[in-house]
């Protein structure tokens, strides 16, 4: 009986032109920068060779035991690297949320380097120690004929690499699973181990599961590291490339960027859609009553051994770069030199000077759109706003490789001839570096109670006016987190940019990349060391700027 | 004091057929939030809407404030339709439960934010801050921070914050909910000194009747998404048209009784075998049949057992002493009847285990179908 009148989400964003805009932007953007490519290549590999439609690649492809070879490969190095990294990952997170462990800053610092490191670097030491001239196969150990190219090497790297991601999503669990829960059982006479066993332990599972799929995505897609130590172990991202640059097989190229993406995409909806229903952890269980953490030396003592390891590993590995880089010729002559400096100075001034200007441009950009886009989600109603949600997050899940190969296929030709501009690189930064600013941005205006901007709505502030004077000063800390994350991810990106760069337009870690593939080993070292510098510089000028910025004390009235 | 004279211009607000319909939560169904409801608020006037939790009043305030759009009916401000305006565009303010001041702004950019946005000249909006911090004694906590006041002073930030920018309509949703219960009764005196002098038309929900009868010109029970009957409080409390409406606004005692007809106005009525003459039965009471006596427990007095007086006989089970009232709960026709007897200062009261006849004042007995 009832008249149903204009009550669509789609009457209510055209009485307000500039939401409007805003949407009809974000969604230009991410047609354009993430979808386009994406179909491109889909398009691309369904294409014969005389234009019209055909499967035929892709049948050779999948029938063809050199690509399956890869994709097994790469999907078994994926799955055990995830296996050791959460493994690893569970224990740093356990020891420091529910022991007494000591030196627990010098453990999160630790934890904290391999997210923020130059690309290369865990690599190169892994060459300088057990390579041909390593200073502990050879020089400890006298053995000469040991290969370090191969997947064992690869799974020892990106395990260091990728154990920080587990152990943050772990932390987060772990410190909200409501301790009430565990004193109970504690009061109900369990031990300590039954307690983990029967009651940590399945609580944290869903966060257990959600790790692993992140490290595997991560492991998938990584390009830097099997780029320079697999050997004959081949990985989809990197063959992908070599496909491309080596053999001009685009449409070869296109195939692995496709065998790729399917399971990093399966692996990010089964995180993102499966798991998120599956949270044991309790919203009002925030860190507020204390914890009591276990003091027993038969628990504290072995995980203190464990993460001191861990600690001496990372340890090794980067200062085995920094002596590297100061050093004549590794293996051979230990003497002091500053010539590796130098040589990276006259070669590696323009890249590094294009890697920061380019970073600079996508870094404020990256933040912006992010807090955009967590904003229009999480505050307005329109057609699409799941699909906005889910598309801009999605390029978490989109390995850098395919991007980069999707990038050449959409820009190459008109109307959107970009490929060798500046331009595009800065807006794969910008697209690739927005979930973490989204995330960030969701999560801090979910704690922000609405009716605020509503407020300033009915005070008679516009959509973007309540956006730019109340949204976005309450969201001034996790915008600026946003902003170091993807400064620092711009700075380090390789597999994208790769695809993407020019002559005129060369960047820093493709710099290194090219002084692996001429083995000039120790330049590489110091060229990290630089950016190292860098990178440490500029973070902290950002972390300046937010204490700076973000001072007058946001909380909110209760 | 700089403030303007709302009183000019016509800002009837008026719901016409208003319908909202929710996607149920978990994505299942449907909620239908505010079911087909019809209302006028004259100019000036302040309309509360009282009922209990989940009944659509919020959702209706929303609905007007344009945060919320309608699924059917219509809402017009001073005659126009508002569908087609934005929440920014409707010259309504509101204050909200949470109060929602700026967290990052001070209490004087929080109460100058409206006019900010407006573009209006400096001297202007210094002006009429000023004007406003110094009515609502802000004055000297202009610099402060929201979180660095007290949650009445927060209370009259968000008040001052929604009058300054002298809407043509103001919302309240439970605006006094977060304050102890002094302060609430302070405020809400203060409010409505405020609304009449300003003569600002005026929303206001609650689910404490109290306080909707203290404030309001015209009170609007919901229940369920429906309004159950619109009226001044005296109005409602008087005559309501229904059992709901008597329980929720007050205590009443429902007495299941025969009627056998009418003597004029009067109605003759069968309780439990006492024949009653009831002057006054009210409009809603049926001319026949089964039906219902209600009465105030003000309106029942305890007499000797064996009194003419007594319609009915029943055992004290319980009595509560309150200081301005004896509350005496007797059981009786399945229920229990509750009699309060005020200033029981120094009166003899009855014991618990008494027997008692209980008598009712005629003229406040109403008589309701169901
Ligand atoms: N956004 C929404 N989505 C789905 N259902 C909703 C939504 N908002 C309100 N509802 C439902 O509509 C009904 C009316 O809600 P409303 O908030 O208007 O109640 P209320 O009278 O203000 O209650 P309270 O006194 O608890 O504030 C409730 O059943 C509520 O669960
Ligand atoms: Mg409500």
């Amino acid at each position: 009986m009832i008249k149903q009148n204009r009550a669509t989400p789609l009457t209510h964003i055209l009485r307000d032109p500039v939401l409007l805009f805003f949407v009809l932007l974000v969604f230009a953007g991410l047609s354009l920068f993430i979808l386009f490519p994406l179909y491109k290549i889909l398009a691309y590999s369904v294409t014969g060779e005389n234009g019209g439609f055909s499967m035929a690649a892709a049948i050779e492809a999948i029938t063809s035991p050199t690509y399956l070879r890869t994709f097994r490969n790469s999907l078994v190095l994926g799955l055990v690297t995830a296996c050791i990294a959460t493994t690893i990952g569970y224990i740093f997170a356990y020891a420091l949320t529910r022991t007494a462990l000591p030196f627990k800053g010098f453990f999160k610092a630790i934890a904290t380097i391999p997210v923020i490191s130059p690309p290369f670097v865990l690599s190169l030491s892994m060459i300088f120690l057990f390579g041909r001239n390593g200073l502990i196969t050879r020089k400890l150990l006298g053995i000469d004929n040991f290969n370090v190219y191969g997947m064992h090497s690869l799974v020892v790297v990106q395990s260091i690499s990728f154990f920080p991601i587990a152990y943050l999503t772990l932390t987060g669990i772990l410190e909200k699973l409501n301790p009430a829960v565990e004193d109970a059982a504690l009061n109900l006479g369990a031990s300590r181990a039954r307690i983990f066993r029967t009651v940590t332990l399945p609580l944290s599972l869903p966060g257990i599961v959600s790790a692993l799929l992140l490290v595997f995505i991560q492991s998938m897609e990584d390009f830097s590291n099997p780029a320079v130590i697999s050997g004959n172990f081949s990985t989809l991202a990197v063959e992908a490339y070599r496909t491309i640059t080596g053999m001009y097989d685009m449409r070869g190229g296109a195939m692995m960027a496709l065998l790729l993406l399917a399971p990093t995409l399966m692996a990010f909806i089964l995180q993102k859609y499966w798991l998120s229903g599956k949270s044991f952890v309790t919203v009002t269980g925030k860190p507020t009553s204390g914890r009591q953490l276990n003091t027993d030396p038969k628990v504290v003592w072995p995980l203190f051994g464990f993460c001191a390891a861990i600690a001496f590993i990372v340890i090794l590995f980067y200062g085995t770069v920094l002596v590297g880089a100061f050093v004549k010729i590794w293996g051979i002559n230990f003497s002091f030199t500053l010539a590796h400096f130098k040589y990276v100075m006259t070669l590696g001034w323009e890249p590094l000077k294009n890697s920061a200007t380019l970073a600079l441009f996508a870094t404020p950009l990256t933040g912006m759109l992010g807090m955009i886009i967590a904003f229009l989600v999480v505050r307005k109603e329109f057609p699409g706003r799941r699909l906005m949600e889910f598309v801009s997050m999605l390029t978490f899940a989109v390995p850098g490789t395919v991007v980069g190969i999707g990038y050449i296929l959409a820009f190459n030709e008109k109307p959107f001839l970009l490929t060798g501009t500046a331009f595009l690189i800065v807006m794969a930064f910008t697209f690739r570096n927005m979930p973490v600013g989204i995330e960030a941005g969701t999560s801090t205006l979910l704690q922000i109670d609405k009716s605020i901007e509503e407020a300033s709505s009915i005070l008679g502030a516009s959509s973007s006016t309540t956006f730019r004077r109340i949204t976005l000063p309450m969201l001034r800390q996790a915008f600026f987190s946003g902003l170091v994350y993807s400064f620092v991810r711009s700075m380090t990106a390789v597999s994208a940019v790769i695809f993407l760069i020019s002559p005129r337009w060369n960047l820093s870690t493709i710099s290194i990349f090219s002084l692996f593939e001429s083995s000039k080993y120790s330049a590489a070292a110091a060229f990290i060391v630089v950016m190292i510098v860098i990178i440490i510089i500029a973070i902290g000028i950002l972390d300046r700027l937010v204490k700076l910025l973000g001072a007058p004390a946001i909380r909110q009235q209760e | 004091m700089g403030l303007a004279d709302f009183s000019s211009r016509s800002t009837d607000v008026s719901l016409q057929r208003l319908t909202k319909i929710f996607k149920s939560m978990d994505g299942s169904g449907e909620v239908v939030a505010v079911n087909d409801i019809s209302l006028d608020i004259k100019t000036g006037e302040l309309v509360t809407i009282l009922g209990p939790s989940g009944c659509g009043k919020t959702t209706t305030l929303r609905m007007v404030a344009g945060f919320e759009f309608p699924t059917a009916g219509s809402i017009l401000i001073g005659g126009k339709d508002v569908a087609p305006v934005p929440p920014n565009k409707r010259g309504i303010s509101m204050v909200f439960q949470s109060y929602a001041l700026f967290p990052h702004l001070n209490i004087y950019e929080n109460i100058a934010y409206g006019l900010r946005v407006q573009k209006l000249p400096a001297s202007e909006i210094a002006g009429r801050t000023r004007a406003i911090l110094e009515l609502m004694q802000l004055t000297s906590m202009q610099r402060r921070y929201p979180s660095q006041v007290s949650g009445g002073q927060q209370q009259r930030i968000a008040l001052a914050r929604a009058i300054v920018i002298e809407p043509s309509v103001l919302l309240f949703d439970e605006p006094l909910s977060n304050l102890d219960a002094k302060l609430r009764e302070y405020m809400r005196d203060e409010l409505r000194k405020l609304q009449k002098r300003l003569g600002i038309t005026s929303l206001y929900v609650t689910h404490d009747q109290e306080e909707a009868m203290a404030i309001s010109d015209r009170i609007v029970i919901m229940q369920d998404g429906v309004i159950r009957q619109v009226g001044s409080p005296r109005a409602i409390y008087e005559h309501p048209e229904s059992i709901f409406v008597a329980t929720f606004m007050g205590k009443a005692n429902i007495l299941p009784a025969e009627i056998l007809g009418r003597d004029g106005e009067a109605a003759l009525v069968d309780l439990a075998g006492s024949r009653l003459k009831i002057p006054n039965p009210g409009h809603a009471a049926p001319k026949a049949g089964k039906g219902n006596l209600v009465v105030r427990p003000e309106a029942v007095k305890i007499v000797h057992v064996e009194s003419a007086d007594a319609s009915l006989k029943g055992k004290i089970e319980r009595m509560t002493y309150f200081g301005n009232i004896a509350r005496y709960e007797i059981p009786v026709l399945g229920t229990t009847i509750l009699a309060e007897r005020y200033n029981p200062q120094g009166a003899r009261l009855h014991e618990e285990g008494e027997t008692v006849g209980v008598s009712f004042e005629m003229d406040s007995v109403r008589i309701l179908k169901e």
